[in-house]
């Protein structure tokens, strides 16, 4: 992967894509031999918005290369609390480590951050934009499970707000895949991801009802509606209620049927499907230390133990 | 001929801007940040009859040439506006705007939630697509009235 920063899913290649799948894969299949590979790097982790998966993921994953993080902590601890600008906050912490993983609330932040630093920046989610290191291991579980040629994906929830539906879409528009985007009419894919679908000459419909689709899809990717899109809490229980699936949902659908979900959930997937074939999502999450390894390992580069970039 | 139509039709020295679209002249006064506190002599025309365009607006600035930068706005307000330059009463060039391939620091992104509208020292920054603006940072599209989106104080 020739970048320097790993800011959208738009910027990878099916090349980059493949490249990190077939690395994780490797380092799946012996961690051993990466387990010194950073040694003596540090990863500084900066989430200006809470997290713990995808902050646990990260902080994982460079241990495992033989790394280690420094934590900015929580925003009410630091000085960002105080008024400091993140283009400050990231020429700071550029001293302290050899890459910073960056999650914040603003579209856009993690491509500002690139500007102000000469690390690496891996943007780990920046509000409704983008999470593009979620987008590998999602493409990682798919490609596992279903392959990723002549492939039907559904993409249901919300749309509008959901970063890691914004980049997944736009990362399988480099493969054989058809897209059905299942959502309220609310939460409809944004304009913008809508442009670079449509740049990039993706296949999709869009549908406000899962049923009629269902039994063509061969992968399910489902997010979850937030209460606070809602001005409503009836209306929010309405439409909740309309995306929700559950073991009499797999019923209707094709044998080798996949269900994924980046997690957390809150109850769009009945706990009754955890237990089937179908349920992918808990080693989709798993999958997130070996394909972060991967990824960290490219951005990072070389095995020179650490002795600068 | 009344005195407000000569005035209207002659400047001696400035900018001609014409074949301005319908309704975007107080539009190309703010993205030249004239509000009439400067003292410049300003025309404006608006829905004159036009052959080309129907009706159009036409603004004519004394004392004041433009910048590259505000030319690229007028060009996405107003595609088919021409540029004249007049120097004593005569018209000495003549320019159609040319839409350019990107805009910087002269929108504001209209996602509020969008870095670019946080207090961080950068510019905003838009790329030219078929149909209107796109913000580099967070993607939003502009399609209709990027004329509200002026970052002008
Ligand atoms: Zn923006």
């Amino acid at each position: 992967m020739r970048h320097d920063n790993l800011l959208s899913a738009g910027q990878l290649s099916r090349e980059d894509i493949e490249a990190v799948l077939d690395r994780a894969a490797e380092v799946a299949a012996d961690p051993g031999r990466v387990a010194e590979r950073q040694a003596g790097r540090l990863l500084a982790l900066c989430f200006f918005e809470p997290s713990t998966r995808t902050k646990m993921s990260f902080d994982t994953a460079i241990k495992r290369l033989g790394g280690d993080t420094v934590d900015m902590g929580t925003v009410e601890s630091s000085s960002v609390k105080k008024g400091e600008s993140l283009a400050d906050t990231v020429r700071v912490i550029e001293g302290y480590a050899d890459g910073i993983v960056l999650r914040h609330p603003s579209e856009g932040a993690a491509k500002l951050a690139s500007e102000f630093v000469d690390v690496p920046v891996v943007n780990a989610g920046d509000g409704a934009g983008q999470h593009p290191s979620q987008t590998l291991l999602d493409l990682y579980t798919m490609r596992e499970n279903a392959g990723l040629d002549d492939l039907t994906v559904g993409i249901m929830g919300d749309l509008k707000y959901g970063r890691t539906v914004h980049s997944l879409a736009e990362a399988l528009t480099n493969f054989d895949a058809r897209m059905h985007f299942v959502s309220p009419e609310s939460l409809k894919l944004p304009r913008g991801v809508q442009f670079d679908l449509h740049e990039a000459g993706a296949r999709l419909r869009e549908h406000t009802d899962l049923e009629a689709v269902l039994p063509d899809l061969d992968v399910l990717y489902v997010t979850r509606i937030q209460r606070e899109r809602f001005p409503d809490e009836n209306e929010y229980q309405q439409v909740a209620g309309e995306y929700r699936i559950d073991a009499d949902t797999l019923d209707r659908a094709r044998d080798d049927f996949t269900v994924m979900h980046p997690l957390p959930r809150v109850d769009e997937i009945a706990p009754d499907v955890d237990p089937t074939e179908q349920a992918a999502y808990f080693e989709q999450a798993h999958n997130g230390v070996p394909v972060r390894m991967a990824l960290l390992d490219e951005l990072l580069g070389g095995d020179d133990g650490g002795a600068g970039r | 001929m009344s005195e407000h139509e000569l005035r209207v039709a002659k400047i001696r020295n400035g900018t001609v801007i014409d074949h301005v679209t319908a309704g975007q002249a107080l539009n190309v006064l703010a993205v030249l940040g004239i509000d009439g506190d400067g003292g410049l002599g300003v025309s404006i025309g608006m829905n004159v009859p036009s052959d080309k365009l129907g009706t159009k607006d036409v603004v004519k600035v004394e004392g004041r040439e433009l910048s590259q930068g505000e030319v690229d706005i007028i060009s996405l307000l107003a595609p088919e506006a021409t540029v004249n330059i007049v120097r004593e009463y005569e018209v000495v060039e003549k320019n159609r705007v040319e839409r350019p391939a990107r805009v910087v620091g002269l929108l504001s992104c209209p996602n509020h939630n969008c870095i670019t509208n946080a207090d961080e020292p950068v510019d905003s920054a838009f790329a030219v697509v078929d149909d209107g603006v796109r913000c580099e940072y967070c993607g939003e599209i502009v399609r209709e009235g990027i004329g509200d989106h002026l970052a002008v104080d």
